[in-house]
C-alpha cells in the first residue's frame, strides 16, 4: 500500500551488461527517466542466465546504483527477457456472433480473444505476451474496436510470443533472490520498440532491431500494432568470438579490437591496411590487417541481417515497412551499420531515439539503454491501464498520491 | 507389399511375385558374435510376433549362456567352439565352413535381419558371409551393425569399419548404431548392464519400426525399395531412430523425442542428411495436421534432403503415434561407389579363400570395364597418373571435416541452429572466406 506505482524500474540482464532504469510517473502523468544503473554481466551467455550467482551479484550492483542516483527504493521491476528459447508466432481465432440481430457485444469480442490464445504450446512453454491485432468482421479488415458493428463472423490475429518456462524461471528467481518483486516479465524486442518508435512510425511499419551482445531480438510494427516478434540468438559476442578465431588473438584482446575499429562494411580503402597492437601485460605486440578483420565483422553482422530480412520477407512484412528500420542496442554502434542496414533491407535505417520520453540525456541517448527504457515505458503503459480499468482506480490513484515519498 | 529393388537373380523376382500373392512375408533376426547375440537374446524377449530368432557365434560358452533355443557354434573343427580371439578372418572363415547350414537357415526367409557388433571377430568376419548367403538363397538382407566404443581403441575401430565395407557390399541395406552415441543418454551413475539395456531397447525399437514399415501395407506406402534408395550407394553409416507418444500433444513430444534422439546427435544428423526416409504409424484417429505438423518440421530440419514419407494405420497405434526415422547422408570426400579393386585395398584383411564378386550387386554406376593393352603401356599410364592421385590426396587433406573449428565463448552453450547451419561458428568460415 505504501509502495507508490509512480516508481517504474525496468531491469534488463544482458549478456554484456545488467541495466536498471528507474522512471517517475509525474503530476502531469508523464514519464520521466530519473536514475541509471548499471553493471558488467558475467553470469549470462546468450541472453540466458547461465551462472546465477555472479548474475545475482551483478543485478544488485546494477540496481543500488540506479537507487543512489534516482534516491529512491526499488522494491518491483519489469523484467526484460530473451534468449533462443522465445518464439513469436501469429494465432488467429475466430468466433460466430449468435445474437438474433447480429450485433457485435463485448462478450463476442471476448470469445474471439479467448480462442485466438487457445495455442497448442509445448507443455513446458508458457505464453509471456499476446498481443491482440486488428479484428475482422466477415471479410472487412482492419478494425480496431468491432463492438456495436453488425457481422456473422468475428475474427482476431493474435500475436503470442512464447518461451521456455523453465528457462524463464531462471532469470526471474535471479531478480526473486535480491528480494525484488517482478511486476511481469516483458520480452526484450518488445521493450525496445516501445521505447524506440513514436505512434507514427508504428502507423507507417517500422523494424526495431536490438542487437545485443547475446542475441538479436527484433520486431515489427505496422498499423500502429507489433505485428511480429523474433530473437536470433546472435549478437556482439559472436563478432568478438569470431575476431577472437579469425586473428588468432584472444577473446579479451578481439573485443577491445571489435570496439576500436570494427565496421559493418568492407570498404576499398582499408585494402592493405595494418593495425599495430603494442604487446602488454605478456601478450606479444602483434599485427593485425585491418582488412581482415573488417572482412570479419561485416560477414558476421550481414548474416545477421539477412537471417531477420528472410524471416521478415517471408511473413510478407517487408514491403509494410514504410518508416524503416531502427537500430539499438550495442550492435547500432558498429560504424557503418546504418549503411548496411539500408543495403540488405532496401530502406531508410537510423539509429534509435528514444525520443517519446523525458529524462536523463546521458541515458536517453545511448542505444544500449533502450530495452531497459522500453520496460519502463511498458510498465508505465501497464500502470496506466490499470489505475484507468476499474471503479477504485480513481480512489488509489490518489492514495497512492498521498503517500508517494 | 514389398516389392524387391531389381536383382540380378530370378529367385528373387519369383520370391517377389510370391510375396505379393501370399501376403504374409517370413521375417528371421539372426544375431551374429556376442554382441549381436546379446542384442538379439535380448529383443527376443520384448514381444515380437511371427519373427524367428537365431543366435551364431564361434564361442559355445557364450552362446550357452542364452535362453534362446535356436543356436549355433559357427567353425566348430576350426575354433572348437572357443570363439575368435578377436580374429576376423577366423570369424569369416568359421563362416565359410558352416555355409551350407546357413543356407539352409536362410532358405524359406523373405527379410533377414543380421544384428552384429563389429570390431571384434565373428561380428566382423561372419555377418557379411551370412549377408551374402543369405542373398544367394534369396532374402533381402538388411544389417543392423553395432559399431564399437571410442574407448575399444583404433585397432578395432579399423576393424569395424573394414567389416562395415564389407557388410554393405554384401547386404541390402546397413544401419549403424555407434555405441559412442550412447553416452549421451548416459549420466554418472548408469551401471553397465543398464547401459547395453538402453542400447538393446534401441535397436528393438528400430527393428520394431522397420518390421512395421516393411510387412504392414500403409495408407501411404513404403517399402524395401524406398529403404534401399535411402540407404544404399551411400558411404557414411545411415542412422536411425524410433519415438513414439501418446495424448493429446503427441505430435510435439515426437518431433522433440526426435530431436533428442542420440543416434541423431541433437537433430544434427537431420541437419546434414541428404535423404531421409519416415515412416509414421498411427491409430485410425491420426489427424492430417499431426501429420502436417510433423513433416513440416522435419522438412525444416533437412531442408535439402530427399524426403520418403509414409504413413501406416494400425488399430493397435490407437491414442498413440510412432515415427521411425531413416537417415543418411552422403560423405564429402568419397562420392563414387566402391569398385571391386578398391574394395579389396579398403580391407585390412584381403579375402582370399571367398571371391566376393558373386554377393556384389551391380554399382549403381556403370564403370567400362579396362581396354586391353600391352604393359608397357599400363605402366606409362601409372606412372602418368601417379600425379595425379597426389593431387587428389592433396584435396582430401583439405577437405577435412571443420568440425576442429573451435567454438569458442560458445562452446558449452546451447548451439544456435538456423537453417540447419550453426551459427556459432564464425561465419566467414562457414562462407569458405579466405583470409591471407
Amino acid at each position: 500500500m505504501f509502495d507508490s506505482p509512480s516508481i517504474i524500474v525496468g531491469l534488463e540482464i544482458g549478456t554484456s551488461k545488467i541495466c536498471a532504469v528507474v522512471g517517475e510517473i509525474n503530476a502531469s502523468h508523464a514519464l520521466n527517466i530519473i536514475g541509471v544503473g548499471q553493471a558488467r554481466s558475467r553470469g549470462v551467455r546468450k541472453g540466458e542466465i547461465a551462472e546465477p550467482a555472479l548474475a545475482e551479484e551483478d543485478v544488485r550492483n546494477a540496481i543500488v546504483e540506479a537507487e543512489q542516483m534516482a534516491n529512491v527504493e526499488i522494491r518491483s521491476v519489469y523484467l526484460g527477457v530473451t534468449g533462443n528459447h522465445i518464439r513469436g508466432f501469429c494465432n488467429h481465432g475466430v468466433h460466430p456472433v449468435v445474437s438474433a440481430d447480429r450485433e457485435i457485444t463485448e462478450e463476442d469480442v471476448q470469445d474471439a480473444i479467448k480462442n485466438a490464445k487457445a495455442i497448442n504450446l509445448p507443455v513446458e512453454n508458457s505464453v509471456i505476451h499476446a498481443i491482440r491485432q486488428h479484428f475482422q468482421v466477415d471479410a472487412q479488415t482492419g478494425i480496431l474496436s468491432p463492438v456495436g458493428m453488425f457481422g456473422a463472423k468475428l475474427e482476431v490475429d493474435v500475436h503470442v510470443v512464447h518461451g521456455h518456462g523453465n528457462r524463464l524461471k531462471n532469470s526471474i528467481a535471479v531478480v526473486k533472490g535480491l528480494q525484488l518483486d517482478v511486476e511481469e516479465v516483458v520480452f526484450n524486442g518488445l521493450a525496445s520498440a516501445l521505447a524506440l518508435l513514436s505512434n507514427e512510425q508504428k502507423e507507417l511499419g517500422s523494424l526495431v532491431i536490438d542487437m545485443g551482445g547475446g542475441t538479436t531480438d527484433y520486431a515489427v510494427a505496422c498499423d500502429g500494432i507489433i505485428k511480429h516478434t523474433g530473437v536470433l540468438a546472435v549478437g556482439g559476442d559472436h563478432v568478438s568470438n569470431d575476431l577472437a578465431y579469425g586473428l588468432k588473438v584472444p577473446l579479451g584482446r578481439a573485443e577491445q579490437l571489435k570496439l576500436d575499429h570494427a565496421s559493418a562494411v568492407l570498404r576499398p580503402e582499408v585494402k592493405g591496411k595494418t593495425i599495430e597492437l603494442p604487446g602488454q601485460m605478456g601478450l606479444p605486440s602483434k599485427t593485425i590487417n585491418l582488412e581482415h578483420l573488417h572482412r570479419i565483422t561485416s560477414l558476421r553482422v550481414e548474416e545477421i541481417f539477412e537471417l531477420i530480412e528472410r524471416e521478415i520477407s517471408h511473413l510478407g512484412w517487408l514491403e509494410r515497412l514504410r518508416a524503416g528500420v531502427f537500430l539499438c542496442g550495442g550492435g547500432a554502434r558498429i560504424p557503418h551499420i546504418q549503411t548496411l542496414a539500408e543495403n540488405i533491407f532496401q530502406l531508410p535505417a537510423f539509429p534509435g531515439k528514444t525520443n517519446s520520453i523525458s529524462g536523463l540525456k546521458s541515458a536517453l541517448d545511448q542505444p544500449e539503454f533502450a530495452t531497459a527504457i522500453g520496460l519502463v515505458r511498458f510498465g508505465s503503459l501497464q500502470q496506466k491501464r490499470k489505475i484507468n480499468s476499474g471503479l477504485t482506480g480513481g480512489i488509489k490513484r490518489t492514495f497512492a498520491e498521498m503517500f508517494k515519498r | 507389399m514389398t516389392t524387391p529393388l531389381a536383382s540380378p537373380s530370378t529367385v528373387t523376382a519369383e520370391k517377389a511375385d510370391e510375396l505379393v500373392l501370399k501376403k504374409k512375408i517370413s521375417i528371421k533376426v539372426c544375431g551374429v558374435g556376442g554382441a549381436g547375440c546379446n542384442a538379439v537374446g535380448f529383443i527376443a524377449q520384448t514381444n515380437f510376433d511371427s519373427v524367428d530368432f537365431l543366435l551364431l557365434n564361434t564361442d559355445a560358452q557364450a552362446l550357452a549362456a542364452s535362453p534362446l533355443p535356436d543356436k549355433w557354434v559357427l567353425g566348430r573343427k576350426r575354433t572348437r567352439g572357443l570363439g575368435t580371439g578377436g580374429d576376423p578372418d577366423l570369424g569369416r572363415a568359421a563362416a565359410e565352413d558352416d555355409a551350407a547350414r546357413l543356407a539352409s537357415f536362410c532358405a524359406g526367409a523373405d527379410i533377414l535381419f543380421i544384428l552384429a557388433g563389429l570390431g571384434g571377430g565373428t561380428g566382423t568376419g561372419a555377418a557379411p558371409v551370412l549377408a551374402r548367403v543369405a542373398r544367394e538363397s534369396g532374402a533381402l538382407v538388411l544389417a543392423l551393425a553395432i559399431l564399437p566404443f571410442d574407448f575399444e581403441g583404433p585397432r578395432r575401430q579399423a576393424q569395424a569399419q573394414g567389416g562395415l565395407q564389407q557388410l554393405k557390399a554384401a547386404a541390402d541395406a546397413v544401419i549403424c548404431l555407434p555405441n559412442q552415441k550412447l553416452f549421451k543418454l548416459l549420466d554418472e551413475k548408469t551401471s553397465v548392464p543398464e547401459t547395453f539395456k538402453i542400447g538393446h531397447n534401441l535397436m528393438a525399437d528400430g527393428l520394431r519400426g522397420i518390421c512395421r514399415l516393411l510387412t504392414q501395407t500403409g495408407l501411404i506406402n513404403l517399402d524395401f525399395a524406398d529403404l534401399c534408395s535411402v540407404t544404399r550407394g551411400r558411404h557414411v553409416a545411415s542412422s536411425f531412430a524410433t519415438a513414439e507418444a501418446g495424448g493429446e500433444k503427441r505430435s510435439e513430444q515426437i518431433l522433440e523425442k526426435l530431436l533428442a534422439h542420440p543416434l541423431l546427435d541433437g537433430g544434427h544428423i537431420l541437419n546434414e542428411s541428404d535423404a531421409l526416409l519416415v515412416s509414421l504409424a498411427g491409430g485410425p484417429d491420426l489427424t492430417m495436421s499431426e501429420v502436417n505438423k510433423i513433416m513440416e518440421s522435419l522438412q525444416r530440419q533437412c531442408e535439402n534432403a530427399h524426403l520418403i514419407f509414409g504413413a501406416v494405420i494400425d488399430e493397435a497405434f490407437t491414442g498413440r503415434l510412432s515415427v521411425t526415422l531413416i537417415a543418411s547422408s552422403r560423405s564429402p570426400i568419397e562420392p563414387a561407389p566402391l569398385s571391386d579393386e578398391e574394395m579389396r585395398k579398403a580391407d585390412p584383411a584381403p579375402m582370399q579363400f571367398l571371391d566376393p564378386s558373386p554377393t556384389r550387386r551391380p554399382p549403381s554406376r556403370v564403370v567400362a570395364p579396362p581396354p586391353e593393352m600391352s604393359n608397357e603401356k599400363k605402366e606409362q599410364l601409372y606412372s602418368r597418373q601417379t600425379g595425379q592421385t597426389r593431387r587428389k590426396s592433396a584435396r582430401l587433406q583439405k577437405e577435412l571435416p571443420l568440425e576442429i573449428v573451435f567454438k569458442g565463448r560458445f562452446d558449452k552453450s546451447e548451439p544456435t541452429i538456423r537453417h540447419g547451419e550453426d551459427l556459432d561458428l564464425p561465419t566467414y568460415i562457414r562462407k569458405g572466406v579466405a583470409l591471407n
